[in-house]
């Protein structure tokens, strides 16, 4: 246990001004704390103090690609942006889809211990979308696997889907589904179709190859009574669906990228392929539905999908490139940009509190308060940073944000009350 | 100027000198020794990742015929698939010492993308379904050459325009020689977002042939890409004639003597009747005869040294 540390003279999410004192793994103290001997001073005069951020979504390449990413380095990029926990997506190679597979990520997130690094389960065998991978063994683990989905692809059988959201009821689990219809995204589809794809050639998917997926899955929710969570949202009309779902009682949650809140679709213009990404870039109508559906809860979370590439991954043609970009270290600073008028205490609970709840991650999305896990993260509200994609702290380099300046920068992490960033 | 990516590269300036060379070429053409010294010692490099025989054909003799070293490489099937980095394979092939890529790929972009990565100068010789823009030059190039200024004409492009770069070339071009233009097709085969697109670029898009073809000055006919048949995109290819060939009932709509164009290859009886592509007013052949003097005047421009306009 690392020695105690005074943060002082931060600014909590509520706004009040405060000195915290972290001990053994907790907030022991919060008010006007004294000068102790042998306690760690942080001076946090004029940073904003929230708890860990959580990312439902996290690609951290292990096994399988340790050149693009490792556990460890994935981790180091999660410190820095602010987060104590990330979910391991399930799509490595192998494919997280057996509970030794689930156990030996959750070690190795341990082992690395700058996050709480949390696997997600396959859904289906091999993501292939026939069988159910070991769902119930993956949650009995000592992972203990609660979130499930085959992210990169869609579980696009109905009856596979159903019985997935049946099947791991009796274990809190949910299922977070990639949504795309894939009959109406075409082999090559590799970009938002619209004007512009029509105009650059390139093949796309439309928005309704989501929406038609959110619309069923929600009607499977409710005929199963089970919960589904919708990765990725990147259309206006999947935010349609979501709010009527949820006015019908329906239980369903959904998560949005920093990126589909701020960046379109026309920066395809110049093929570059640090642009491609899955779900596509959209038209600016999308992003501001996808920032009114957070402002106004329809849209629980905000979750990186962060997913290094190896350079030469994205060095070909746009349609041959790798989809994905980064997004760890700069989630915070994009969502501030893209939603300033979010308050702290807003930002808290879509990257934090909304976030541990959808995972059932009972050690993270805390309040910061006396007695909470001191999982804690310190923000410069008044930084502006101009993203330099070499500095980061990632193995890969393909960063979307690179020579843009953002509002807000993240300059310390506090996992159980012991520092891991700044 | 010193790659020819898009359309959008040129202005009109451009375009006219191209074409004033582009006719001083096709005089050369004529003679029997057809070689002039304009690239002597320079190297350009047919770098064809897709199948082609006469774009390839037309760029090599037109390399020949200004004197360059012209060197096909073959590059076949995605380098994706053979582990090779588009960036790495297009490395290799400019450090052998080149003047000039000339690029072919089934990808929208990749000679854009291409041109980011070497200080060669870089043509497109066809991305994907994105751009054409040598085909395009030679279509209006030969369409001039009948018609006078296409200022005001009525140009009208029909077939397969989702996945067709000649269409996207075409449309750009004419409308910057200030040609009315109407592009017809089903549904199924027009871009996505075409009326946003048509709006803005001032061009019209219609699914009535019949109705169209009376008022054109010029007809081109794009190919139906076999795989499209198989692809759902309509019912049966009797189906698209009736709808959307040149038949011999629809040369009766034409005014006399309106030039017909095709890039070629021709699916004869499906987008094309006979009696179409060997009218009298058919440009097929004349649009490949024109095709190696545009090249050759792309070339020239490009290496000689002078830049276009």
């Amino acid at each position: 246990m690392s020695a105690p540390i005074v943060v002082r003279a931060a600014t909590l999410p509520t706004g009040e001004r405060a000195d915290l004192l972290l001990r053994e793994g907790v907030i022991a103290e919060i008010g006007t704390v004294a000068a102790g001997a042998g306690a760690e001073e942080v001076d946090a005069d004029g940073l904003v103090v929230l708890p860990g951020l959580v990312d439902l979504h996290t690609h951290l390449r292990e096994p399988g690609r340790e050149d693009a990413e490792t556990v460890r380095t994935g981790s180091r990029a999660a410190a820095a942006g602010g987060f104590t926990a990330v979910l391991a997506m399930a799509n490595t190679t192998p494919v997280t889809d057996t509970a030794e597979a689930a156990e030996r990520v959750f070690d190795l997130g341990r082992a690395a211990g700058l996050v709480d690094v949390q696997p997600v389960g396959a859904v289906t065998r091999g993501l292939a979308g026939e069988e159910l991978a070991e769902l119930g063994l993956m949650a009995r683990s000592r992972a203990g696997v609660r979130v499930f989905s085959d992210d990169g692809r869609c579980v696009a059988d109905a009856r596979v889907m159903r019985r997935a959201l049946e099947y791991v009821k009796p274990f809190g689990g949910v299922v977070s589904q990639h949504a795309q219809e894939p009959t109406l995204a075409g082999a090559q589809a590799c970009c938002h179709e619209g004007e512009l794809s029509g105009r650059l050639g390139l093949p796309g998917w439309p928005g309704v190859a989501e929406e038609v997926i959110v619309a069923r899955d929600v009607m499977l929710a409710r005929h199963t009574g089970s919960r589904v969570h919708v990765a990725h949202v990147s259309t206006a009309g999947s935010v349609e669906v979501i709010r009527w779902a949820r006015g019908q009682g329906i239980q369903v949650t959904a998560e949005v990228t920093p990126h589909h809140l701020l960046l379109t679709t026309d920066l395809l213009a110049g093929y570059d392929p640090v642009f491609k990404v899955n779900p596509p870039l959209r038209p600016e109508e999308d992003t501001l539905a996808l920032r009114e559906a957070l402002r106004d809860g329809t849209i629980d979370a905000v979750a990186t999908d962060h997913a290094p590439h190896a350079r030469h991954d994205k060095e070909h043609a746009f349609v041959d490139a790798a989809f994905g970009m980064l997004g760890l270290e700069t989630a915070l600073a994009v969502v501030r940009t893209a939603v300033p008028e979010l308050s702290w205490e807003e930002v808290a609970r879509v990257m934090s509190a909304n976030p541990a709840r959808i995972a059932g991650l009972p050690g993270h999305g805390r309040p910061v308060a006396v007695g909470e896990p001191a999982n804690l993260t310190l923000v410069d509200p008044e930084a502006e940073v101009t993203v330099d994609r070499d500095a980061s702290h990632s193995l890969s380099r393909n960063n979307p944000w690179h020579g843009r300046t953002l509002r807000a920068a993240v300059v310390g992490t506090f996992l159980r009350g012991a520092r891991t960033h700044g | 100027m010193k790659h020819l990516l898009s359309i959008d590269d040129l202005t009109v300036d451009d375009i006219e000198t191209l074409f004033g060379t582009a006719a001083e070429m096709h005089d050369v053409q004529r003679r029997s020794v057809k070689k002039l010294p304009a690239l002597r010692g320079r190297t350009v490099i047919n770098l064809f990742f897709e199948d082609s025989t006469r774009t390839r054909s037309s760029f090599e003799i037109a390399g020949k015929w200004l004197s360059a070293d012209t060197i096909n490489i073959s590059a076949k099937g995605s380098s994706a698939s053979k582990g090779e980095s588009l960036r790495d394979t297009v490395l290799t092939v400019t450090a052998m010492g080149v003047d000039a890529l000339v690029v072919r790929h089934a990808a929208s972009g990749a000679a854009e993308q291409i041109s980011n990565w070497v200080d060669v100068a870089v043509i497109n010789a066809g991305d994907g379904m994105h751009e054409h823009p040598t085909q395009a030059l030679l279509d209006a190039y030969t369409l001039q050459r009948q018609l006078g200024d296409l200022a005001g004409r009525h140009v009208v492009i029909v077939g397969d325009l989702t996945h067709s770069r000649v269409f996207r070339s075409n449309v750009k071009l004419l409308r910057k020689l200030g040609a009315e233009v109407t592009v017809v097709a089903p549904p199924t085969l027009m871009p996505s977002g075409i009326d946003a697109w048509s709006k803005e670029a001032g061009f019209a898009a219609s699914w009535d042939l019949d109705e169209v073809l009376p008022s054109a000055d010029a007809v081109m006919m794009l190919r139906v890409q076999r795989e499209r048949m198989q692809g759902g995109f309509f019912p049966t290819p009797r189906e698209y004639t009736v709808g959307y060939g040149l038949t011999r009932g629809r040369l009766s709509l034409l005014k006399p003597d309106t030039p017909i164009c095709h890039p070629g290859p021709m699916n004869r009886g499906l987008e094309i009747a006979p009696e179409a592509a060997d009218a009298a007013s058919s440009k097929v052949l004349d649009q490949v005869s024109s095709g190696v003097a545009v090249r050759m005047s792309v070339l020239y421009h490009l290496l000689a040294g002078e830049e276009v306009a």
